[in-house]
């Protein structure tokens, strides 16, 4: 079926000049277990620029919520990161101490967690929880306070008049852009974002991305926004990373993966969307099921799915090679293959 | 020629706030649905809307505040006997929204399908159920299905899972399964193997199905006639394609313009709507959307619109009906 | 019947991590739980057969030299009234095993109806049910404990099991009525209910068989209780004095001033006994935390409840 390109992306950004303000690099979090442990994530690489929205997308155990996790420095054990690093603005996050981290937590990057229920507390107000947001990463006078939390619910399209209520007041999907205010208390230069939109209806979540997108404008922050519903930053991310069993298989300009996705998995996910519009037809989605980390598949962890798949899928592992403006984790794109 | 389902003027309130507060939920308000044989009906509404409850009412777990179910011309009410009552869940099975809840954990998946064989399908014997219960396990997609039938719910995937969902219902030969949210839970690539099941049954073994559903894009791909609700009320229905190609109710147009296609240019105009579907509580008159709707005028205040009846494509908009 | 498009193939390997195999596999796994275990086996073996480990046939006999202490003959000593204490400690075990067991099972049995069906059956009959919970859990048990036996006369071995039974069976009621209102709008009980089945076959037959953890742990629990509360009421005298029972030991040792006249073992062995077949209890419960406690268990959802992967 023929894809018609991606028409635009909002305020597109090209990578601005200098380092980035993420890099991770080869980054590996095992949880701990009796006997081996599950890797969850195997050794991604993720660069963010300055303004730059990064999509990651993949299904439920591909390891993308624990890749924010370890990112933002949040995980607990059993689950660490045991390879790797997390360079912000080229500092890495992981050899910091605590004292370290706090200095850099919220003002430098913020977190924005999937479920604002579960994540704002349900026994204080919202200009409450503001203000210990504040108070933990500054000194501030109450005036001080009391102008920057209403400052960021107007730039989140709430009325600032809703700083006294509680989060059990305010609908869903303000309570999400409460989260995000929260999170821009500081205009931080990155924001991480857990999927913020599941659990909004369409129309919210809708001009939640807009609000997202429109604020990164404004004050310049770069996101990393994870999701399993790759139609949803179609339109909103610059850079696209589609996971898959704690891996990387894709990565590369949005526009590149939608319009061109080089990973069978990737074409098999972009698939699996049934379509509104154009012509009705019958999709296949991926049979089966992912692999059980804590026994990884010989060779490509993908291979029992795959529609594509050649013998030396299931005893060669593919590393990420580069296709065009993509980068893809298939042995169809190794270079000096030769295709029959 | 009589249709399957019927719902007249169905309504369902709940009391909400305790035993002496006067406030009632309204959950469904004036529903008029209709359901032929051999056709997919999508119900799609965001969450609030009231469609699971419609799903509900038709299972018989909830007693319409008034209204009423026909079910092959007979209404629901007057089946009182447990023989008519059993008659009619053997008939029009319910499938359920979570694959990690639906299945009893304590016994093999094999349970649920024995124990619905042996509560509908009386005549047939213990081998004979068993047999069957393998037939439907393999109708839906799952093999070997003997074995399936033999492992605990922990041991399936999700997508099994739900696949042992419709195997239940498939198993007492319904005429209709009430399908709610059956995918929602799922993962994306495994969705459209469920849909396909559900797109199959109708075909060959010319079971209907009513598809409710949040995400109108899989409406669209499984179904023959959509529905629209909103706050509780039926705001527009039609042939699917009819009504996507065409949306004459403002809601329809701005969910239509909300969901992310990949493939279709954005339309920024639809970010500017910041509401939400209300909560309908001791409601006012009128139209429950005119506070977010581009389109409303004075009579919208006042007069509550209905959909007209017929099987083309109605719309319940003061707005739209002036259109025409 | 062709198969459909999209055939699954069953990939193999369990998704969950939840454990398989019941509640043998489950004590199995807990080292705890198998010494528990052990010690009760090792209770129940002499319960059954006393005359196995020694040779007095009548322990409350007169018999022997009193105050004797611990020699190759009477391994504990002799009691202030000619007894082998040997002996009594040993006869003494089916007594306390059968008030541990049997007001536990029926403790358990009434917390599991009462508890259970008010959570299920919701409304007014949960008001009601509740509220007989609660005054049941609040009244305190050991005051009430010696008004019912004193009302009940010196009691026998059946008052002893009904004061423990009427007034151990509030907790266990509460825990499973909390639990029972957690499963209750899962959707496997609405498929129940909505395939036709009767309420009395969905308790039966579905709620319960997932709580089988719970009620075993609580029948622990419930035993415990009674072990040590039997004990005490024994203890009090409100037993009967001439029944063979580690309480009844307790009582005569205490009456007789066994720890200041020199026969501390008579005091001693008795109590050590209640203790440990206690401790048996406590620790085969220890099997049971995990999986009785839902909240622990690992649960995979998606869409707006996810949990990280």
């Amino acid at each position: 079926m023929a894809n018609a390109p991606v028409p635009e992306i909002l305020f597109p950004q090209r990578p601005a000049p200098g380092i980035p303000v993420l890099d991770v690099r080869d980054l590996t979090v095992e949880y701990a277990a009796d006997g081996p442990g599950v890797r969850a994530v195997d050794g991604v690489n993720l660069s963010v620029h300055k303004g730059e929205f990064v999509g990651v997308v993949g299904e439920s155990g591909c390891g993308k919520s624990t890749m924010l996790f370890a990112i933002a420095q949040l995980l607990s054990p059993p689950a660490s990161i045991t390879g790797g690093s997390v360079l912000f603005n080229g500092r890495n996050l992981v050899t910091m101490t605590a004292r370290q981290l706090n200095v850099l937590r919220w003002r430098d990057y913020s977190v924005v967690m999937q479920s604002a229920m579960n994540a704002l507390n349900p026994v204080t107000s919202i200009a409450a929880q503001f203000r210990d947001a504040l108070q933990a990463h500054g000194n501030f006078s109450r005036s001080q306070i009391a102008q920057r939390s209403a400052e960021v619910l107007t730039l989140v399209g709430i009325d600032p008049v809703h700083l006294a209520s509680y989060p059990h007041q305010l609908s869903g999907g303000m309570r999400q852009r409460a989260m995000i205010a929260m999170a821009l208390l500081f205009t931080p230069e990155l924001v991480i974002m857990d999927e913020p939109t599941s659990a909004l209806d369409v129309v919210a979540q809708r001009s939640l991305m807009i609000q997202i997108r429109e604020l990164q404008q404004q004050l310049g922050f770069a996101v990393v926004f994870v999701t399993h519903d790759m139609s949803l930053v179609s339109h909103f991310s610059d850079q696209l990373l589609v996971m898959y069993a704690g891996q990387v298989v894709e990565i590369g300009p949005t526009r590149t993966v939608f319009d061109s996705p080089a990973h069978p998995y990737s074409r098999g996910l972009l698939d699996a969307f049934p379509s509104i519009r154009g012509k009705r037809v019958r999709l296949t989605g991926i049979p089966g099921s992912p692999p059980d980390l804590g026994r990884p598949p010989q060779g490509c962890r993908f291979h029992a799915r795959c529609p594509v798949a050649m013998d030396e899928c299931a005893s060669q592992e593919p590393a990420l090679y580069p296709v065009g403006a993509v980068g893809s984790r298939c042995l169809l794109h190794r270079p000096a293959q030769v295709k029959a | 020629m009589t249709p399957l389902l019927q719902t007249r003027k169905l309504t369902k309130h709940f009391k909400v706030g305790g035993n002496f507060s006067r406030r009632t939920l309204h959950a469904v308000d004036d529903v008029d649905i209709t359901i032929d044989a051999n056709e997919i009906v999508a119900l799609v509404g965001e969450s609030g809307s009231g469609k699971s409850t419609i799903a509900r009412l038709l299972a018989r777990v909830y007693k319409p505040t008034s209204g009423e179910i026909l079910y092959q011309g007979k209404s629901l009410q007057s089946m009182r006997s447990r023989r008519q009552s059993q008659t009619y869940r053997g008939d029009v099975p319910m499938v359920f929204q979570d694959p990690f809840s639906s299945l009893n954990p304590a016994y093999p998946v094999a349970h649920g399908i024995m124990r619905g064989l042996a509560l509908h399908r009386p005549d047939l014997d213990r081998g004979q159920r068993r047999r069957e219960a393998v037939r439907v396990v393999e109708t839906v997609g799952l093999k070997p299905a003997a074995q399936i039938l033999d492992r605990y719910p922990y041991e399936l995937s999700g997508g099994q899972r739900q696949r042992i969902g419709f195997a239940q219902a498939l198993a007492y030969r319904p005429t209709l399964i009430l399908a709610d949210e059956p995918v929602s839970m799922l993962d994306v690539s495994i969705r459209i193997g469920l849909l396909n099941v559900m797109a199959d049954l109708r075909e060959q073994e010319g079971v209907s199905f009513l598809y409710i559903t949040h995400d109108i894009a899989s409406a669209r791909y499984v179904s023959d006639r959509l529905m629209v609700m909103y706050a509780g009320h039926i705001v527009e229905s039609g042939p699917t394609e009819a009504v996507l190609a065409a949306p004459r109710h403002p809601y329809t147009q701005l969910l239509l313009s909300a969901v992310p296609d990949p493939r279709a240019p954005l339309a920024v105009g639809a970010g500017t709507d910041k509401g939400e579907p209300p909560r309908v509580i001791n409601p006012e008159p009128g139209c429950r959307f005119r506070r977010r709707c581009p389109l409303a005028v004075e009579v919208c205040a006042t007069v509550t619109p209905l959909s007209e009846l017929g099987p083309a494509h109605s719309a319940a908009c003061h707005v739209a009906a002036a259109q025409l | 019947m062709t198969a459909l498009l999209g055939t699954v193939a069953v990939v193999d390997g369990a998704e969950g991590t939840r454990r398989r195999g019941g509640l043998l596999a489950a004590v199995r796994h807990s080292r705890k739980a198998l010494a528990g275990l052990f010690i009760f086996l090792a209770f129940t073996v002499v319960a059954i057969a006393p005359g196995l480990f020694t040779s007095v046939r009548d322990p409350n006999a007169l018999q022997f030299i009193p105050a004797l202490p611990p020699s190759g003959e009477h391994l504990l000593g002799t009691t202030a009234l000619g007894q082998d204490i040997w002996a009594q400690l040993l006869y003494g075990t089916r007594e306390s095993l059968i008030i541990a067991v049997v007001a536990g099972l029926f403790a358990t049995v009434l917390s599991v109806v009462v508890g259970v069906s008010a959570a299920y059956l919701g409304g007014i009959a949960d008001d009601v049910l509740s509220m007989l919970i609660n005054i049941f859990l609040v009244i305190p048990t050991f005051p009430l404990i010696i008004i019912l036996a004193t009302y009940a006369g010196k009691g026998t071995l059946l008052v002893v099991l009904i004061v423990l039974v009427v007034t151990g069976w509030s907790y266990g009621a509460n825990q499973l009525r909390a639990q029972t209102l957690s499963l209750r709008n899962r959707d496997f009980l609405e498929s129940a209910r909505v395939r036709g089945e009767r309420r009395s076959y969905i308790i039966v037959a579905e709620v319960l068989p997932t709580m089988t953890s719970l009620i075993v742990a609580n029948f622990l629990g419930a035993a415990l209780y009674s072990v040590l509360t039997a004990a005490g009421l024994q203890f009090l005298g409100l037993g009967n004095p001439n029944s063979i029972s580690w309480g009844t030991m307790l009582y005569w040792s205490q009456n007789q001033q066994a720890l200041q006249t020199g026969m501390p073992l008579w005091s001693i062995a008795p109590g050590l006994c209640v203790a440990l077949l206690g401790t048996s209890f406590a620790l085969m419960n220890y099997a049971f935390d995990e999986i009785s406690n839902p909240a622990l268990r690992p649960v995979r959802r998606r869409r707006g409840k996810r949990t990280s992967t």
